[in-house]
């Protein structure tokens, strides 16, 4: 299953929602506001980094650069990714699942 | 691969529909095939041909005539959650088509995914 | 529409994750309004309710003093859409100190454990 986060950790509760409940291996892709998520040096960094562990997690490149975020300040063990490797990742992993 | 495409939020206030045009525009590139594209809540205002936005930003319902137009793509809106809404025949744009709650439904049956872009 | 024209013999899990509460904006509406169309499809359908989606089936909501329309009676006229598969997650209740008894439907209250086994089984997964 391919899991879907577009929110900000900090505004809402869609990416712990989404960490509490993906199932151990699924894909993680991270758009949209979502993408602070995945930058270095937030309250949240330690617990995204984690999530590596677990699952495979990825980070829509273009949400991240129009929001002044490059790829060497998105944490280690994160894929920065574009939108054909979206269309890629929800070929792969089957069932998609949006933590609206 | 056929996909379908559900949009829940209105242009400009949300990315959703960007993002979903994104993707769109990604999965018809790499050969994929696009089912259905349903607009829903308040992802129907898409459909709405009076938008006007500034010159210099993208038109988002224009954008979507374009694509559709250009690749066959069926765009539906949804009857109830558009009659909800004001969105009627009369300010539909190009390429879009009001339809029932099933096209989704049906769009979830018969696509081998369903994506969702929302709020 | 009849059931005849909708099937074409695909049937698919198909689940509605309920995360968001009612009134405050539209969205358990008019995923209700989905779930009930999809009764039409035969389709598996499962609703899940979680985090704020649990607000959804509190007993004894009256709007009668915010003038919008009370519409959680229809949950309790799913299974007459042959719609059962309803599950709780436990954890979300705990949290916003729920009881089950507090709950105006016959659901299933499964932990979350068992919440993320049951959405990673599924074909379809809608969320509003």
């Amino acid at each position: 299953m391919l899991h879907t986060v577009n929110k900000s950790p900090f505004e809402r509760n869609a990416l712990d929602a989404c960490l509490t409940r993906a199932a151990k291996g699924s894909a993680i892709l991270l758009y949209e506001d979502a993408v602070y998520a995945a930058t270095k040096g937030t309250n949240v960094a330690s617990r995204v980094s984690q999530a590596t562990q677990a699952f495979k997690v990825f980070v829509l490149g273009p949400d991240l650069r129009a929001r002044g975020f490059d790829e060497a300040q998105v944490l280690d063990g994160i894929t920065v990714i574009g939108y054909d490797e979206f269309v890629d990742l929800t070929v792969e992993h089957g069932t998609v699942n949006a933590w609206l | 691969m056929q996909f379908g495409i559900l949009v829940n939020e209105g242009p400009y206030n949300h990315q959703a529909s960007d993002s979903a045009y994104q993707f769109v525009k990604a999965a018809l590139g790499k050969g994929h095939k696009i089912f259905r594209v349903f607009f829903y809540y308040d992802g129907v205002n898409n459909a709405n041909k009076l938008t006007e936005p500034p010159s210099d930003d993208r038109n988002i319902t224009k954008r979507w005539s374009e694509l559709g137009k250009a690749h066959g793509l069926d765009l539906v809106v949804c009857v109830a959650a558009a009659l909800r809404r004001g969105i009627k025949d009369e300010v539909l744009a190009d390429g879009f088509r009001i339809s029932g709650l099933g096209q989704l439904i049906e769009a979830g049956v018969h696509s081998d995914r369903l994506i969702v872009f929302g709020d | 529409m009849s059931t005849d024209e909708n099937s074409s013999g695909v049937v698919k899990k198909f689940m509605y994750v309920n995360r968001k509460a009612p009134y405050g904006t539209i969205y358990a509406l008019e995923v209700l309004e989905m779930v009930l169309i999809s009764a039409a499809f035969d389709q598996d359908v499962h609703l899940a309710f979680v985090d704020d989606g649990v607000y959804q089936i509190k007993k004894g909501q009256d709007t009668k003093g915010v003038e919008m329309k009370n519409f959680s009676p229809t949950y309790r006229a799913l299974d007459g859409y042959d719609i059962e598969k309803l599950y709780v997650e436990k954890e979300s209740l705990d949290e916003r100190g729920i009881a089950a008894s507090d709950l105006m439907v016959p659901v299933e209250i499964i932990d979350r454990a068992a919440m993320t086994a049951l959405i990673d089984s599924m074909d379809v997964v809608l969320s509003g």
